[in-house]
């Protein structure tokens, strides 16, 4: 079976053919680079996405957080949920990279803080 | 009143990097002025990723980018001066700005670099006959609001308008629990990138009508429902094919344009198609000592982009200052109407390769874009996709053109 997939690895988003046989990808074609061929494998087989999205603090706060890998597609939902449910208490700031919440229900992706939020 | 060799309007991506440029290429005396209360500009509410291929070999999202870019123009000694609103700009490079720390003051320049974005374009909604309800949004202000204020604006959204950041909001107000019942264009191809169809869209089953638009809006208080039209090649809509979309929050994503205000009260004649200043490859605009990068000279897909134009013009600048920019010809650049634009407009000197950055008018694909100098072929490179959404470049490589070439042509030809 043939597939056109476009790539979103980065903004180029080259065209991708992709022949499957059965749930294994036998071929990718379009791909400008190795990147392109890991994704249409991933796509086809276990398609995964980084989630980025937004936590309010305790004290009000609204700082921008993201996965730390991308998590399979059907717990996006799921992920969002647990996300907002986090209510971080940092009592002196946030900096970028702090864990806000390990190993997000179990797909080994860490809730990232993604700016430094110093408080005044 | 005080003077600074080089005052930089405008602390985000573009305005950050020039500062650092600069300062590497020996102007110690830099002066940022923003108007917002922390750099960074736009790129703190862009929270999605994609951010930094180019430039640091790794996704981040804007919130990171702009962190990183932060970091670099903390370790020098740039001053920053946040909560200051430039209102003037004078043909003499004498700069007023205003806060409320410091009130109105006078600042003296030696050179100067523009790099004050762009805003969201706002026409498109005027055009919509109907009704002025509440719950009709910019894209950026929807945006401003659900990352950085924690606010949703509605729960059943249409999107007029495929531009990316329509597209990433899409997918942001549906993660957050709307449900976005449709994106409408008015061409017959979308305004973004493509990954970000697939991604923010087709990830999430969010419909988009190519060759739509909504021509009439509905409710009293608050936005009730959008009648949605098919449009013919002329943009008119098609009788018969209205259809009626229930929402309580239209956002509209109809473009950007450069904020030249300032640009114009120093003088500065603007481009009508990139709405941004003529410059030369340094990104000199044409008074001298006044340079312009970023989103302000032609609106950019990639923040990386941006970056890179700030070095070229915080580089420029230093040069200018010691008195030793080169300026060897004055050879226009022109586009065959395909092509939309290039930038720079004008070449000055041509010992370096220059990269010619452009934007096709419409799709094409399997198609060569050309470099002509006064009708001869300097370049030319195989293409197998140009769209809108994306900005490509060109180079023209050293020593293609003299200071007796007329004219530089960047134009599409078919394979």
């Amino acid at each position: 079976m043939k597939k056109n997939l476009t790539c979103i690895v980065c903004p180029l988003g080259c065209l991708l053919e992709v022949e499957q046989e059965g749930n294994e990808v036998v071929s990718v074609e379009g791909n400008g680079c190795k990147r392109g061929r890991d994704y249409a494998v991933t796509e086809c087989t276990n398609p995964q996405r980084v989630i980025t999205t937004t936590v309010r603090t305790q004290d009000g706060y609204i700082i921008p957080v993201k996965t730390d890998k991308a998590i399979p597609k059907s717990m996006i939902f799921e992920c969002m949920r647990d996300i907002n449910s986090l209510c971080p208490d940092g009592q002196n700031g946030y900096t970028v990279g702090d864990i806000l919440c390990r190993n997000i229900l179990g797909t080994d992706a860490n809730v990232v803080v993604c700016a430094d939020v110093r408080k005044v | 009143m005080r003077n600074v060799d080089l005052v930089i309007i405008g602390g985000g991506p573009a305005g950050m990097c020039a500062a650092v440029s600069a300062y590497n290429a020996g102007v110690e005396n830099i002066l940022i002025l923003e108007r917002d209360s922390h750099l960074g500009g736009i790129l703190q509410q862009c929270i999605h990723n994609g951010f930094g291929l180019h430039r640091y070999k790794e996704e981040l999202t804007g919130p990171e980018y702009a962190f990183r870019c932060e970091a670099e123009l903390r370790k020098l000694p740039v001053e920053v001066q946040c909560n200051t609103m430039v209102t003037d700009i004078s043909p003499e490079k004498m700069i007023t700005a205003m806060s409320s720390e410091r009130g109105i003051e006078k600042i003296g320049a030696k050179a100067i670099i523009l790099a004050m974005g762009c805003r969201e374009r706002s026409k498109g909604a005027l055009n919509i006959p109907g009704t002025r309800p509440s719950g009709i949004f910019s894209a950026g202000t929807a945006q401003k609001y659900v990352n950085m204020m924690g606010y949703m604006p509605g729960k059943n959204v249409v999107i007029l308008g495929s531009g990316d950041i329509g597209l990433i909001m899409a997918r942001r107000m549906t993660l957050e629990g709307a449900r976005v019942h449709a994106v409408c264009e008015v061409m017959p191809y979308s305004g973004g990138l493509a990954r970000n169809i697939q991604q923010c869209l087709n990830d999430f089953d969010i419909p988009l009508y190519l060759s739509h638009t909504v021509t009439e809006i509905h409710g009293e208080h608050r936005i009730e429902g959008v009648t949605i039209s098919e449009v013919d090649e002329k943009m008119k809509p098609i009788q018969g094919t209205e259809r009626f979309i229930e929402c309580d929050t239209l956002l509209l994503s109809v473009g950007l344009i450069p904020e030249n205000e300032l640009s114009r009260s120093a003088g500065l004649n603007l481009d009508s198609v990139t709405k941004g200043c003529f410059v030369d490859q340094n990104r000199e605009t044409e008074i001298e000592g006044v340079f312009a990068c970023g989103n302000v000279l032609h609106v950019h897909d990639l923040a990386d982009f941006v970056s890179e134009e700030g070095e070229i013009a915080g580089e420029s600048a230093a040069l200018y200052i010691r008195n030793e920019l080169k300026k060897s010809m004055h050879v226009p650049v022109v586009t065959d109407g395909k092509i939309r634009y290039s930038v720079p407009q004008i070449v000055t000197d041509n010992t370096k390769n220059i990269r010619l950055y452009y934007r096709a008018g419409a799709v094409f694909s399997d198609v060569k874009v050309n470099v002509l100098a006064d009708g001869v072929v300097v370049n030319s490179v195989k293409k197998k996709k140009l769209v809108p959404g994306e900005m490509q470049y060109i180079e023209l490589k050293a020593n293609s053109v003299s200071e007796n070439t007329a004219e530089i042509k960047v134009c599409i030809d078919k394979e």
